[in-house]
This record gives C-alpha cells, structure tokens and sequence, in this order.
C-alpha cells in the first residue's frame, strides 16, 4: 500500500433502501494501485457499497470522495467521475445492438470524444489484452459468457479508467470460464490498477489482494491483509463464512 | 451453453391488450369474414330490392385514358389525400408521442402530470368530438384550414395512443443497459439515444403497425368536415350517381390495400430489426 491521499475514501456511509439499511457505518480507503477484495454472504451489502463508489447508488449519510471528487446524488461531477471508475458486472451489461468493436468505442467516441479511428485503434489494442482481438466484428449474444465478460472489461478499460470495480465477474459463468476472466483480472493487477472486486474467487484473492474486507450485515467486519485474514480471521462471522466458502 | 446466461434480453410483454386482435393474421380473418359477410348479404339483399349494378362506371373513377392521356380518377386523388393526411399526422403523433412517453418516464413531478393529463384528456374524449374542437373551436382561433386542423387532431389522438407503445418498449429494455451505459459516463440523453432507444424499436415494431394501420382507417373521419380525402370522394361519387355498393366496396377495398401493404412492408423492416 502506497502512502499519500486515498482514491477511494469512504467516512461513515450509511444506505437505506426506504427503512431497510443496507449499509451501515463504512469507513474505509482505498490508496492508488491497491487491490481491494471484498467477500461476504449474500445480501451483505457488497453490491450497494461498490455501486455507490461509482454513484449508480447514492449513500444516504456519511462522506466518500472518489478520485478527488465528492459524491453525492446531483453532483455535476457524477459523469466525470464514472469516466474515471469503470464498473464490471455480474451480468456483463454489454449493449447486444452493438457489435464488439462498437461496444468498446462507443463510450470513448460519445463521453470522451476521442477520434474514431484512435478509438478503434484502442479498442483492439484492449481487445488483444483480454485475448479476444478476433472477435471484434460479432455480436455479443454470439460470444460465450467468458469472451462476453472480456469484453466488458475491455470496454471499462478503453475508457482508461483509473479505477476498476467489478460485482462478481464471474458468478454468473461457467465453471471452465471462469479461469479466462479472472487471469484477465490478475493480468490487470499486474499493471497496477487500482481494483476493487467483489468476488468469492479466494484463488484469485489471495494471488492479487492487498487488502481483503469481510462484510456481514451492511457492516464491515474485517478488514486485514490476505495472509492475515485467511489464517487467522478475528471475527467468529468471518471464520464461519471462509470455512464455509473454502470447503468448496 | 453460455447462452443461458446472457440476460440481456428480456422477453417483451405484449405492450397492449389489443396486440392479439390488431394482429396482422387476425385482423385480415377478421376483415375478410366481415367484408365477405357483407358482400352476400348486400348481393342477396339487393337483388330483392331490384339494385341496378352499375360496376362499368366504377374504374372512370380511378383513372381514365381519354385524348388528353393518362389521369387519375376521384378516388386515386382521394387516396393520395389520404396517405399524405396519414403520414403527416403519424410522424407528428410519433414526434408528439415519444415526447409524452419520455416525460411519464422523466420522473419529474411536472413532467408526469404534464403527460398523465394529455392521456387522459386525449383517451376521454371521442375522436369525432376531438376533430370538431380542432375544426370548429381552435380552427377559428388560430386560423387552421381544415386540411391541418385534421392532421393536427389525428396526430394529437394517436399521439396518446403511440406514447405508451413507446413507454412499454422502453421499459422492456433491460435495467442493466442503463446500468452499462452510465459506468461508461454516459448522460441520460446519450443512454437514451444510443442504447435504450435502439433496442427498444424491436419491442414497439408490431403494435406500431397496428397504429399506422388505425391511422389510415380513422383518417376516414376528416370526411365529416369535408376534407377531400378518401371516402369524401367517395361520398361525392355517390351523390352524383347513387351507386352507393359499388362505391362502398371499391373504397374498401382500396383501405384494405393500403393497410395490408403497410402490414406487409413492416413486416420486413421488422426482420431488420429481429435479434442478432
Ligand atoms: N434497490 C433495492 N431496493 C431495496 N432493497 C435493496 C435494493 N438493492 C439491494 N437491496 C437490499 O440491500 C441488501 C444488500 O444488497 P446487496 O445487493 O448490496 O448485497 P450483496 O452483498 O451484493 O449480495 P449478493 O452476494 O447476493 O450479491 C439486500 O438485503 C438487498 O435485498
Ligand atoms: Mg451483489
């Protein structure tokens, strides 16, 4: 973990969803080229708590500033911000109107007014780094989960976002997909993007993560570096979840 | 495999209660049962009265090729008034329409109300009624002939029809399109613009049909306030001659007409549009 400002910082978020709270009291930071994994059971509150980090959900009480801007529902920031903090989705959200190439230019040429030609050159720049650089011209539905899933990270990443959050990238694929997406991820960590990943991949955490988080109950329960937290987890809740996780 | 997984794609609810009637198949049984219905019974019933069938003088009517050369008759030029009255009232009614639907969707308070009025005021009032406010009222009040007074009332009557085709298709966009629109930085504008709308025109295609096909049909109304369009020069024809049946049927074969090759030109644009 690097010194100076946090990226992401996060001062005691609270979300409620009408009464129901679904996050409460967050305080955490996350500091430029660390890699942030975040685990718990389901309906913890993981989802709604990386969702607001890019303002697709607003917290209800309590301070984040993400790359320097701070964030609250109105801001005129918000787009400028979601330039910078690229999301991946459990469901991949790929336009299916659009072909690969365009799914991957779209965003560049509309929001960041990038040339055409440039744009394209950089979408199969990506395209070859998620190793799919064939498969530009087809249409999403004509892809398999894991090449749908490249492709939404490559488009995150053609807006050269300094900041990649992913929801579960690979909950949603087949058990042999799996691997293909999450080596793209690890080849990400390797060129120091900041990342945040919600995933129960504890492979893949251990490999990348510099800081695992626990959460239980729109809570933060622990938060430790991996050697820690897969050895000797403080919490009763957090042994009984990686008991439960690591037996598969 | 993969395919199970891929659920971009929501299965579109039928947007409108009516979709199975206005279905093309159905509408043509329909039509035709009714059409042929009402051939036997007027043959049947007008040899009893003694009709003089008069067929020979019909085609004069649709064109004619004297000396002069080639003309279109009284109810070819009827026709063109027709298409031309329908097509302008139907760009105007999408125009009108997509603006109402996206402001019910807006989720400003001014926006809904705005819209839910329209609907409602547009959806409670008779069609024939409605022509006679724009006709006789508005008409007068900002100086419409009674050519655009038409247009204007049939664009304005199935704009509240077409907005809610147009809500309906919205919606059965996926919420995770607007989710990836926006990770990449996308307005709502832009979301709406270059991935919502796009794919909602799969979902608006079919009942957007049956709305051009009620447009053509319910253009015939104008011709109570003497518009010179299809069936006032068919109302025309027979007070000169009094061969109402065969004036009758001719126009309602030439309506048939039109709204099958609409179905049919639709048609392929929707399999433009089918999944990829
Ligand atoms: N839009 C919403 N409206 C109401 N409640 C919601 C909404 N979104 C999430 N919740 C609730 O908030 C809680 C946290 O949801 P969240 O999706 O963040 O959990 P999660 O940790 O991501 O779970 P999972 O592992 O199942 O994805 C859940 O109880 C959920 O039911
Ligand atoms: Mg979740």
């Amino acid at each position: 973990m690097t010194g100076g400002n946090p990226i992401i910082q996060a001062e005691a978020l609270d979300k409620y969803y009408g009464s129901f709270q679904a996050l409460d009291n967050i305080n955490m930071s996350v500091h430029s080229g660390e890699r942030v994994v975040i685990c718990g059971p389901s309906g913890s509150g993981k989802s709604t708590l990386i969702r607001c980090f890019n303002a697709l959900e607003h917290h209800s009480a309590g301070k984040l500033i993400v790359d320097g801007i701070e964030v609250f529902e109105g801001s005129k920031e918000i787009r400028r911000l979601r330039q910078e903090v690229g999301m991946v989705f459990q469901q991949f959200n790929l336009f299916p109107h659009l072909t690969v190439l365009e799914n991957l230019t779209i965003g560049p040429i509309r929001v960041r007014k990038v040339p055409k030609a440039e744009a394209e050159a950089n979408a199969h720049r990506y395209l070859e780094r998620v190793h799919i650089p064939e498969q530009a011209d087809k249409y999403p539905s004509q892809l398999s989960g894991g090449q749908q899933q490249r492709v939404a990270i490559a488009r995150s990443l053609c807006m050269e976002s300094r900041i990649m959050l992913f929801d579960e990238p690979t909950s949603a694929l087949d058990p042999e997909m799996i691997n293909e997406v999450l080596d793209v991820m690890v080849g990400l960590a390797d060129t120091g993007m900041t990342m945040v990943c919600v995933t129960h991949e504890m492979g893949f955490a251990r490999k990348v993560a510099d800081t695992m988080i626990f959460m239980d109950g729109g809570q933060i329960i622990e938060t430790a570096p991996p050697e820690k937290f897969f050895t000797q987890p403080e919490s009763e809740r957090c042994k009984a979840f990686l008991e439960q996780i690591l037996e598969h | 495999m993969a395919r199970s997984h891929s659920t971009d794609y929501v299965i579109p609810k039928p947007p409108l209660p009516g979709r199975i009637l206005a279905s093309v198949p159905v509408s043509i049984t329909i039509y035709l049962l009714v059409i042929g219905f009402i051939a036997y019974t007027a043959y049947d019933g007008s040899k009893a009265m003694g009709y003089n069938w008069q067929w020979y003088r019909m085609p004069q009517y649709l064109w004619t090729m004297t000396d002069e050369g080639f003309q279109w008759g009284e109810i070819a030029l009827g026709l063109v008034k027709t298409l031309q009255l329908s097509l302008l009232a139907f760009v105007l009614a999408l125009a009108l329409g997509l603006i109402v639907a996206l402001l019910r969707l807006s989720g400003l308070l001014v926006g809904t109300a705005v819209a839910r009025v329209f609907l409602e005021v547009v959806r409670n009032t008779p069609l024939l009624v409605l022509l006679y406010l724009f006709y006789y009222v508005l008409g007068p009040i900002f100086d419409l002939d009674r050519y655009t007074a038409s247009i204007l009332c049939l664009g304005v009557y199935h704009a509240a029809l077409i907005s809610e085709i147009f809500r309906a298709a919205i919606n059965s966009v996926a919420p995770g399109q607007w989710e990836g629109a926006s990770s990449i930085g996308m307005s709502k504008a832009q979301a709406y613009r270059y991935i919502v709308l796009p794919q909602s025109v799969r979902f608006m295609l079919p009942p957007m049909t049956g709305e051009m096909v009620n447009m053509v049909k319910s253009s015939a109304i104008v011709s109570v306030i003497a518009v010179a369009e299809l069936t006032t020069m068919g109302r025309n024809i027979i007070s000169d001659t009094y061969m109402s049946f065969e004036v009758w049927f001719t126009i309602a074969a030439v309506y048939l007409l039109v709204t099958l090759t609409l179905s049919f030109g639709v048609s392929l644009v929707e399999r433009h549009y089918a999944l990829k």
